[in-house]
């Protein structure tokens, strides 16, 4: 893509094509404005295509034994592990790294930092999928995934945890669909939509807020169901929820750093100039928050031991296990946070971003199966169609991320100036009521961000 | 260990006078079982490891024959939970007691608060009044939160079904026996009167009884009369309990009490958030009535 891009082919980027006159289709918006021979062409020498084709030759008729033949099928099927590492990864792991979505959308929406905005979309949409994928996951390991719409319709068990998380996921997944809608809705050519969620952003956002904190902690509620197998420093009866919550929140900022930076250099043709230029200070003012994050995250997790007066754990081979966690996973980072944000090291930022993802999903894992059953002889070492049967299903998330973010305008704005909607909101007649306003954003950005050049997207508005 | 001192001390000083009487200074909602609630006191003391109790489960649940006939007892070479295909199991432990190896048989114990009820998004348990604790596999989704959660690792999962997995778990013979005022099969086929089946308030008053009685046969506990709220099955032993596979670090409280903390800041969470967030962004911006103001903001933005 990026060849044609340098041949000069224009791509989609609004409503009209180049000229001014003749809408794009919604078969060129597909093929990315592309004909179909171009397409196929460049489809075809992405290597990344030959692998994931690969993946998925070997890993869908997996996924399809799995529901004509059994989980046990597919996995060991073991009583003593029954959450295998469908849930431990697809479930626990994607979950906290899609916290991105109610980050950005309250540091935009709540606290109005708009300098952040080239990258809300993509933290939107980071959180939707990282959802509908843990989904998918679940439905892949539930026994009866027709039935997932009970918890809802047929049979209440209100006093459970995981009915809260059912409930949570669900509402929360429609908040995040109506958030990332606007970007769906300026792509297809809808402005009625777009307006629409406009008006309830504020309230979409609140509501991802709460959602947000009650399920990332409901995860983490989830295993207080059992306190005696669960190893106890991945354990806490009082904090569990806590530590689960806080840590999302430097793994969905990371999340955004490690994809934000595979999207500029994978799909740079398709990344605009405010998106690209803003992307470093971007970096910058999400690692300061992952750091808030992770400080918080060591503290609360260091209470947690001290609290229950856990120390004499920390001497066992299941402390030095936990020590590669919270060293590689929470403090590394962290030292190395300070010193690259402080010297502006942004490649050292994106390789501290990947450790913290490496180290939330870790400790995900840790809880839900390494460290379970701590008390029994023998580890559930996950069958080899399970772990195909992951990494396909991680592929095809991948594939999906890459597919919306080819098109819909996540990481480029949008350059409509759309029919229905009069072009120019009438700004300037508004400005001196505004008269705070101005101030106290403009302050409260340069002080925390050494300015970051507006231009990028007064020129993407006009 | 020492709270298990301080259980036997309590016991010792307590047992007969408060036996019976409602405990006083729990937290509001701790639930002590049914007050008709059955159960079965299992002495593990004449247990023999006949397995014929397992036989005859295998019989009164209809369950698939066996790898290995239950009078085979090399079964006893490794240690053996409850699967989806046997919902007792006996196993075997060596000890340092003479007088042989001791047995114990594993089933659901039928919690008066259970975990596996508790930690249910369908409700597909119930604890009936008769004290058994049952499961309806025509609404049950199939998370396996309930595995998860038993404290006793109980339930077994017909994984191998691909359209109609279900829990598969003792029932104390609910449908069959115990609706009918009945014993379990597992209890009327025992040759050596190991399990006695009654009300669970009477079988502690046995079980206090026999120790009382032979003290020296006994430890000086009834595992279940306490552990995890109170369980349904109660066990007596000759040797410390868990040197024959109970988990002794339980503790007395129903499980669903380490979830409560959570729990309650739902609604706090809930009510406390939308005001709180809402107020952030009043005072980080303020719009104009009736204003885009998100639209508007940014222009005024990239104008400074």
């Amino acid at each position: 893509m990026n060849r044609y891009k340098r041949e000069g082919v224009a791509t989609v980027d609004a409503l009209h094509k180049g000229n001014g006159e003749t809408k794009w289709t919604l078969k060129e918006k597909l093929l990315l404005g592309l004909t179909t021979q171009q397409y196929i062409i460049q489809a075809l020498r992405n290597p990344f295509n030959w692998i994931l084709a690969v993946i998925f030759a070997i890993g869908l008729p997996l996924i399809a034994g799995r529901f004509l033949f059994g989980l046990s099928w597919v996995t060991h099927s073991s009583n003593d592990y029954p959450w295998g590492l469908f849930l431990a990864f697809g479930l626990f792991g994607m979950v906290p790294l899609s916290s991105s979505s109610f980050q950005l959308g309250t540091a935009v929406e709540i606290f109005g930092r708009h300098d952040m905005e080239p990258i809300e979309r993509l933290g939107l949409l980071n959180g939707l999928l990282g959802y509908f994928f843990a989904v998918c996951f679940l439905l892949v390991d539930l026994g009866q995934p027709w039935r997932l719409p009970y918890p809802m319709v047929v049979a209440w068990g209100p006093a459970a945890v995981l009915f809260l998380v059912a409930w949570h996921v669900a509402t929360y997944l429609s908040v995040q669909v109506a958030e990332v809608s606007v970007a769906f809705f300026e792509w297809i050519g809808f402005p009625m939509g777009k307006r629409g969620v406009r008006k309830i952003t504020l309230g979409l956002t609140v509501a991802g807020i709460i959602l947000s904190t009650l399920h990332q902690g409901a995860l983490g509620a989830l295993f207080t169901y059992a306190p005696g197998k669960v190893h106890p420093l991945w354990y806490s009866a009082s904090f569990q929820w806590l530590h689960f919550f806080v840590s999302s929140i430097p793994g969905g900022l990371c999340m955004v750093i490690v994809v934000s930076t595979i999207a500029r250099k994978t799909m740079a043709w398709r990344c605009d100039e405010r998106f690209k230029k803003n992307l470093d200070k971007l970096t910058i003012a999400l690692a300061k928050g992952a750091s808030m994050g992770l400080a918080t995250y060591l503290t609360i997790k260091l209470i947690g031991v001290a609290h229950d007066n856990k120390w004499e754990h920390l001497a066992t081979g299941w402390g030095a296990w936990y020590a590669v966690e919270m060293v590689g996973g929470v403090i590394l980072p962290l030292i190395l946070f300070a010193y690259a944000i402080r010297n502006n090291k942004v490649g050292l930022i994106r390789f501290c971003a990947v450790l913290t993802v490496v180290g939330v999903v870790l400790n995900r894992l840790n809880t839900a199966m390494i460290a379970f059953n701590w008390k029994m002889a023998e580890r559930e070492i996950p069958h080899w169609r399970e772990v195909i049967i992951c990494i396909t299903l991680y592929a095809i998330y991948i594939a999906v991320y890459r597919f919306i973010l080819a098109r819909m305008p996540i990481i480029y704005g949008w350059k409509a100036v759309e029919e229905t909607v009069p072009a120019v909101e009438p700004a300037t007649g508004n400005v001196p009521t505004q008269g705070p306003v101005p101030a106290a954003v403009g302050s409260y950005r340069s002080s925390v961000d050494e300015a970051i050049s507006p231009t990028g997207y007064i020129s993407v508005k006009e | 260990m020492k709270r298990r001192d301080f259980l036997k001390a309590c016991m010792l000083c307590g047992a007969a006078t408060t036996l019976g009487v409602p405990r006083k200074g729990w937290g509001a909602g701790s639930f002590e079982g049914y007050p008709e609630g059955m159960g079965v006191l299992v002495d593990l003391t004449r247990c023999v490891g006949c397995r014929s109790c397992e036989a005859a489960c295998n019989k009164e649940q209809q369950l698939p024959a066996p790898d290995m006939p239950f009078d085979d007892q090399s079964v006893f070479e490794e240690k053996r939970r409850p699967t989806e295909k046997a919902y007792t199991v006996v196993n075997r432990y060596e000890t340092k007691q003479e007088g042989g190896p001791v047995y114990r048989k594993i089933q659901c114990n039928h919690c008066n608060e259970p975990a596996c009820l508790t930690s249910c998004f369908v409700n597909a348990y119930t604890k009936t009044k008769e004290g058994a604790v049952i499961y309806n596999p025509k609404i049950c989704v199939g998370c396996r939160n309930c595995m998860i959660a038993c404290p006793f690792n109980v339930p077994g999962y017909s994984y191998s079904s691909a359209f109609n997995p279900v829990v598969k778990k003792c029932i104390f013979c609910y449908d069959t026996r115990l609706k009918n005022g009945r014993p379990p099969a597992c209890v009327e086929i025992c040759p050596q009167e190991v399990l006695t089946f009654g009300h669970r308030q009477d079988l502690l008053k046995i079980g206090h009884e026999r120790i009382r009685e032979t003290p020296d046969k006994y430890v000086d506990h009834i595992y279940g009369e306490k552990e995890v709220g109170g369980t349904g099955w109660l066990y007596l032993s000759g040797v410390p309990f868990d040197q024959v596979g109970f988990d002794t670090t339980l503790g007395n409280e129903p499980i669903i009490s380490n979830v409560k903390e959570f729990l309650g800041t739902v609604p706090m969470v809930l009510a406390i958030w939308p005001a709180l967030f809402t107020g952030f962004h009043l005072l980080a911006s303020r719009k104009d009535h009736g204003e885009q103001g998100h639209d508007h903001e940014k222009k005024e933005e990239g104008k400074q």
